[in-house]
């Protein structure tokens, strides 16, 4: 007989997949630079800064008069033709920090920049959730990674961290750790610690075989380019075609810090994600789950508008995002690019708040108060 | 036994542990005479000096991007021997009360800036005064390079203050939030304009970047140095209850006892914020000892790592496991994630943190392979950004020599399976465990399997 806490989401029919959206975080750690991105090839204080490292103007690709692709993102040039790909410039927040660590938990935690949570935005979406009753599996957000991020962690609820389904599923199948397991009733379960650990244990090994069983039944056709970060795009695309529960996913690709010999370091970086990416795209296109999908990039911050002695770049404040969908309502590029002529201090000034971006994924993608995650109101934006 | 059981639960939170060769010394020993010798054994504070090299800023400044490199790599290799160091010295020293103390102010004084050499002065000033006075802590701490350096009192000028530290100060270092107003904030930052260090790293207080003017701060009117701001906030019984209050979490319960509370509270003050006699009150008070103070806290993961490897006597053949365990677990020496350190508890536990936990014992014990790539700490992406290959999957055979012989050899012969179990957890046994017990007949099979339990996680 399998206990009662061992089955996985049976009663939830099918017919609860229609229209079932997704939505996919990148993560760029390290500070990515974006105007060598989202080039502002037309703007001559862009070329007097960057004497040796900005993008020419014959080898970007132009995305309008104003801002065009670095050469590496060429493979997402498709993609953007087509009206999948929306790009908001200048987000960032109020008294920016430029060290990593710190500005990245700003974003992750979405917290005012005076302001220390434990706990993320993400994981504050799943503690709602379960406020509302609705789903309560770890399995609701799945960061694709060997450790979970601290914007994967709620007060109550935590997402989970899977690299591969199979070596997870494999990990939890030992003979000693199913005795764990199968020893304990969840409903006798105390609410101390050893409750709340073995609590943990049960729902990794429930999650386990929810996502592995569930996702085997999937085989990626698509082409993927042979990096671990398409790779993991490709767990997530199999995770979504084959029709797991799971309402977010998160995947990191890091060396975005270039403060020496920047054009080679970050261009191959872009590259890697500008190649994954595309193929990520093309591949939900072609199994019409493009529309249930929202992917969003974003980095902890730009980088200083002044190229330094090094022919990098410096640690900066606001940066762009980008969007990927079938459903965007406002694809191309989002807002106007970034004010070059007036600066704070060297740096880009925001014009966008990161937390109305997130608050308009919550509102009009996950449907949840945007409020109840981020503590207090953001008006948000119009690109879904 | 039941002095014995208290004495573990002594072991296990003012220390990394009990182990089977304490428990042949310990056997009569009371809890008074416990307690003593725990902080005569903690009587030596022994720097940690692993770093001996400094980075001139300067000059780097003017680098060509091989040096850099070159740099980048020095300043790697000096923080990983310095983390490597600490978790060294906290698994195999006698001083374990002053180890358990450092690591507790070194999450209450979170500090994470560049120098290794500077974060190794910090950690050695929270060390020297771990068990000593707390104002004299607090100072050496607030003016230490590390620190004014993190809280940005460097920039802290006559004219153009930075709250930064003034803020910290109060919210996590002395009176906790809502205790202190806005404008408390100001004033005392005024105070502090000045507080610097030379490029030997000696603080000094610079006389023409301080503001002499008077300052009004918690009701009190004067010139205001920055000791004096200090000074004003240890007279507030606040402080004292704030800094209990950590302790009593750390020490004893996450849920706070109000009365339990109080009474620290009286002792800290009126020992004008002596640490030893507040930590003797707490090791001797009856409640110390309740069973729901027993066997309930989440081990961080560094009591995880340095208790395994007490109780095992593991060495490392490749020590940079020890920092792979630290990232996977989620608390890696001087890494904490900002200023207010790592929140503990529950926060330690997700469900890939919980299988590696889960897992990394009989890796340890039983030369397993550990599987883990990892992400990367967000202040090291400007090392990787200078090396192509920024894949650091691993997957290789931990290499360790845990000392079997005298693990075994200092069980009491007379001590049956059952006991053994209940030594090594501090939990009572339940079910599974009871049936590994009886089922098991492998002594060793048994141990690395008690070791991969939940309960082993609880202390």
């Amino acid at each position: 007989m399998v206990p009662a806490f061992l089955k996985p989401l049976e009663a939830m029919a099918m017919s609860g997949l229609t229209g079932y959206k997704n939505l996919v975080i990148i993560q760029l750690s390290g500070g990515n630079d974006g105007l060598n991105t989202i080039v502002p090839y037309c703007n001559d204080i862009y070329f007097q800064k960057r004497s040796t490292i900005a993008i020419k103007e014959t080898d970007v690709i132009p995305l309008d008069d104003m801002q065009a692709f670095n050469p590496n993102l060429s493979a997402l040039k498709e993609i953007y033709d087509q009206g999948y790909m929306s790009i908001i410039n200048s987000v960032g927040y109020p008294n920016p920090d430029r060290s990593h660590f710190r500005s990245m938990d700003i974003w992750q935690t979405a917290s005012d920049s005076n302001q220390f949570l434990t706990n993320g935005w993400i994981g504050r979406y799943l503690d709602a959730n379960c406020q509302n009753n609705k789903s309560q599996n770890p399995y609701t957000a799945i960061e694709v990674d060997d450790t979970l991020s601290l914007a994967m962690k709620g007060a109550k609820m935590k997402a989970i961290a899977v690299q591969d389904p199979y070596k997870l599923f494999q990990t939890t199948r030992e003979p000693f750790f199913k005795d764990l397991v199968h020893s304990q009733n969840s409903e006798h379960l105390n609410e101390d610690n050893l409750g709340y650990l073995y609590k943990t244990m049960i729902e990794t090994y429930s999650s386990a075989d929810y996502i592995q069983n569930t996702s085997k039944t999937y085989k990626t056709t698509a082409e993927y380019p042979a990096t671990q970060f398409a790779n993991q795009l490709k767990t997530v695309s199999k995770f979504i075609n084959s029709g797991l529960q799971t309402r977010v996913y998160y995947v990191s690709l890091s060396g975005f810090d270039t403060h020496v010999g920047q054009q080679g370091q970050q261009g191959r970086q872009l590259k890697i994600y500008g190649d994954a990416v595309a193929a990520f795209i093309k591949d939900l296109k072609q199994t019409n789950k493009l529309d249930d999908t929202l992917v969003m990039t974003f980095s902890e911050f730009g980088r200083r508008v002044e190229q330094n002695a090094s022919n990098g770049t410096d640690h900066g404040t606001a940066n762009n995002i980008m969007l990927y969908g079938g459903k965007l309502k406002k694809a191309g590029i989002y807002n106007p690019a970034p004010d070059l002529s007036t600066l704070d201090n060297g740096d880009l000034k925001y014009q966008i708040d990161f937390r109305d971006v997130y608050a308009t994924i919550l509102d009009k993608w996950l449907n949840v108060d945007n409020s109840l995650v981020l503590n207090k109101n953001f008006a948000g934006l119009q690109f879904i | 036994m039941k002095d014995i059981k208290q004495i573990k639960h002594l072991f296990a939170r003012a220390g990394f542990g009990m182990r089977f060769e304490d428990l042949k010394k310990y056997k009569n020993t009371s809890i008074n005479k416990a307690v003593k010798e725990l902080f005569e054994n903690s009587d030596n504070d022994d720097p940690i000096a692993v770093v001996t090299q400094t980075v001139d800023d300067m000059m780097l400044a003017k680098a060509d991007a091989d040096t850099k490199k070159k740099f980048f790599q020095m300043e790697r290799d000096q923080e990983k021997n310095l983390n490597l160091g600490w978790i060294t010295k906290m698994s195999t020293t006698d001083a374990i009360l002053r180890e358990k103390m450092t690591l507790f102010w070194s999450n209450h004084f979170s500090c994470r800036d560049g120098k290794a050499i500077y974060i190794q002065q910090l950690n050695n000033i929270q060390r020297a005064n771990a068990l000593g006075n707390f104002r004299t802590l607090l100072i050496q701490v607030s003016q230490s390079p590390a620190m004014l350096l993190f809280l940005n009192n460097q920039q802290n000028h006559k004219g153009h203050p930075n709250e930064n530290f003034a803020r910290e100060l109060m919210e996590l270092f002395t009176i906790g939030r809502g205790n202190y107003t806005e404008q408390d904030v100001k004033e005392s930052a005024r105070a502090f304009t000045g507080w610097g260090f030379d490029k030997d790293g000696i603080f000094k207080m610079r006389p023409f970047l301080h503001d002499t003017g008077v300052k009004t701060f918690m009701g009190k009117t004067g010139n205001f140095q920055g000791e004096d701001i200090i000074d004003i906030l240890l007279s507030k019984k606040q402080t004292a209850r704030f800094i209990s209050t950590k302790l009593y979490k750390y020490l004893v319960n996450e849920t706070p006892d109000n009365a339990h509370i109080n009474a620290m509270t009286d002792v800290f003050f009126n020992a004008n914020y002596e640490i030893k006699p507040l930590l003797e009150f707490v090791f001797t008070a009856d409640w110390f000892y309740d069973d729901n103070n027993t066997g309930n806290l989440i081990k961080s993961p560094i009591d995880f790592i340095v208790g395994l490897n007490r109780q095992f006597y593991v060495t490392y053949q490749k020590p940079d496991v020890l920092l792979l365990f630290q990232r996977a677990l989620g608390q890696e020496l001087f890494y904490p994630p900002n200023v207010a350190g790592w929140p503990g508890g529950r926060n330690w536990i997700d469900s890939s943190s919980l299988m590696y936990r889960l897992k990394i014992a009989s890796t340890v014990l039983d030369q397993g392979l550990i599987d883990f790539t990892g992400k990367t700490d967000p202040e090291d992406e400007a090392f990787l950004a200078t090396v192509r290959n920024q894949q650091h999957v691993v997957n290789t055979r931990v290499q360790t020599d845990p000392d079997w012989d005298k693990f075994f050899s200092d069980i009491p012969k007379d001590m049956s399976k059952v006991e053994i179990a209940q030594f090594l957890l501090e939990p009572p046994l339940n079910g599974t465990v009871q049936n590994t017990v009886n089922e098991d007949n492998d002594l060793k099979i048994m141990v690395v399997e008690l070791v991969s339990t939940p309960e082993y996680q609880l202390y």
